[in-house]
Formats: C-alpha cells, sequence, structure tokens
C-alpha cells in the first residue's frame, strides 16, 4: 500500500503537509481541522530525559496505521486522517508523532484526532528507548493486539470523553 | 525449515540480535519458533506473557502457522507517540 496520508522513518515530521493530505482534495468539505503533536519530554517518571530513539517495525507498522485509518473511517465516516511517526533519536521538544483530522465538524474531527493517538500507542508496533542522566530504559507500554475489542472500546471511549 | 526471526525494543538487547535465521522442525507455529528462541536465549522467556507476534509483517497469534522462509517478528509492548 502506498498512501501519504501514513508513514513512518527518519524524516522530521510537517503537520502542514498532513493538514493539507486530509484537506487538499476537497477544498471546503471539512469545516474543522484538528492536528495533534508529540513532542520528547524533558522529565518522565522523575527521570531528566536527554533524548529518545524510536525503533520500529515498519512494514508492520504501516499494517497498523491503516487498521486505524479503517476504524476511524468506520466509527467516523465523514472524517479523514493523516497521521506520521518519527524513527531513530529524537531530541527534547522536537515532535516524535503528528496527527491530522479533518471532518465537516468539530466533534468528529476531535474524535478522530484523539482516537488515533491513543489507537497508536495501543498497537503501533513502536518502541521508544529513553537516555536520561544516569542511564537508559526502554518503555514499555500495550501489548500490540488489533483484535482485542476491550482496548478498541476504551480508545474510543477515550476520545469521545 | 528456516525461518527469519526479528526482535524488537528490549528483546533485541537481550538476545544481542535483532535478526537471526534459525531451523525449526515442521510443522511450526509462532509458538514453537518462541519456544526455540527462548531455549536459546533464556533472557527472553520472561516475554512470554507479554509480548506479541507478527509472521510476515503480518499480526499474527501463538497458534499461527509458520512455513519454511517465513519472517517471524516479536514485539515487547509497544511504546510510541
Amino acid at each position: 500500500m502506498s498512501d501519504r496520508r501514513l508513514a513512518i522513518g527518519p524524516h522530521a515530521l510537517d503537520v502542514a503537509e498532513l493538514v493539507r493530505l486530509v484537506t487538499g482534495d476537497e477544498p471546503g468539505a471539512h469545516g474543522a481541522v484538528v492536528t495533534f503533536v508529540g513532542t520528547v519530554r524533558a522529565s518522565n517518571l522523575g527521570r531528566r530525559v536527554i533524548r529518545l530513539e524510536y525503533e520500529a517495525y515498519e512494514p508492520l507498522a504501516l499494517r497498523a496505521f491503516a487498521i486505524i485509518s479503517d476504524e476511524v473511517g468506520q466509527r467516523w465516516p465523514s472524517a479523514r486522517v493523516a497521521f506520521h511517526h518519527r524513527t531513530g533519536p529524537v531530541a527534547l521538544g522536537e515532535a516524535s508523532v503528528a496527527i491530522a483530522a479533518a471532518s465537516p465538524r468539530r466533534n468528529d474531527a476531535f474524535a478522530a484526532c484523539r482516537y488515533v493517538i491513543e489507537r497508536l500507542k495501543q498497537i503501533a508496533p513502536v518502541w521508544k528507548h529513553e537516555y536520561f542522566e544516569d542511564g537508559d530504559v526502554w518503555i514499555e507500554g500495550a501489548v500490540a493486539d488489533p483484535s482485542d475489542e476491550k482496548a478498541r472500546e476504551e480508545a474510543f471511549r477515550r476520545s469521545c470523553a | 525449515m528456516r525461518v527469519t526471526i526479528l526482535l524488537f525494543g528490549r528483546l533485541h538487547d537481550l538476545a544481542g540480535t535483532r535478526e537471526l535465521v534459525r531451523p525449526v522442525p515442521a510443522p511450526a507455529t509462532v509458538a514453537s519458533v518462541w519456544q526455540a528462541l527462548a531455549d536459546e536465549f533464556p533472557a527472553v522467556a520472561p516475554y512470554a506473557r507479554s509480548m506479541s507476534a507478527a509472521v510476515n509483517a503480518d499480526f499474527a497469534k501463538m497458534t499461527t502457522a509458520v512455513a519454511d522462509g517465513d519472517e517471524v517478528a516479536f514485539l515487547p509492548p509497544v511504546a510510541g507517540g
């Protein structure tokens, strides 16, 4: 699949490009565009973070991104989403993930954008290696299972909270 | 039969490699490939309860069949975003 809306790689993220990707085809069709940018935080669990390094299983990450995009299409048929994730070293304050969601009305755009980040954290095969002042640690979050209905419902619930 | 095993995150640190090719007896499943890996690298064994897996870059279950030449990936808990 070659879909520029979904990407993962070492390149810096471009929110304006993501906005174009969700709005460019039909000018005026969308009354709302919501963006989310996740950036590297200087402290985590009391540790002073120096940088993060992201590792991904890229072909499977694109598969996960396509699953998430399809789920958005089922929940919010009027919404369009685009999202890119970065790999490799990412400095403090730089973006590691960026999402754009467009919809005719704001509720669906906000919900779809939130759903993408919640779901991405659940199932995208991406790992975060945190380098801090006194050492390094792999951050481990969710067990990636796209067929876990409870996780999917939890992401949906958070999106509409 | 031979399979390629991909390891990510802390799993690759524990095994000391990201990719290895290993013979496994047929018929194989994701679970039997994992067992072979855990026999060779006992340090990965605690991940049996928290890892997930993929075969040929698609999500798989422990019961998924594995064929000669397949690429089997083991994924520790993910942390994107």
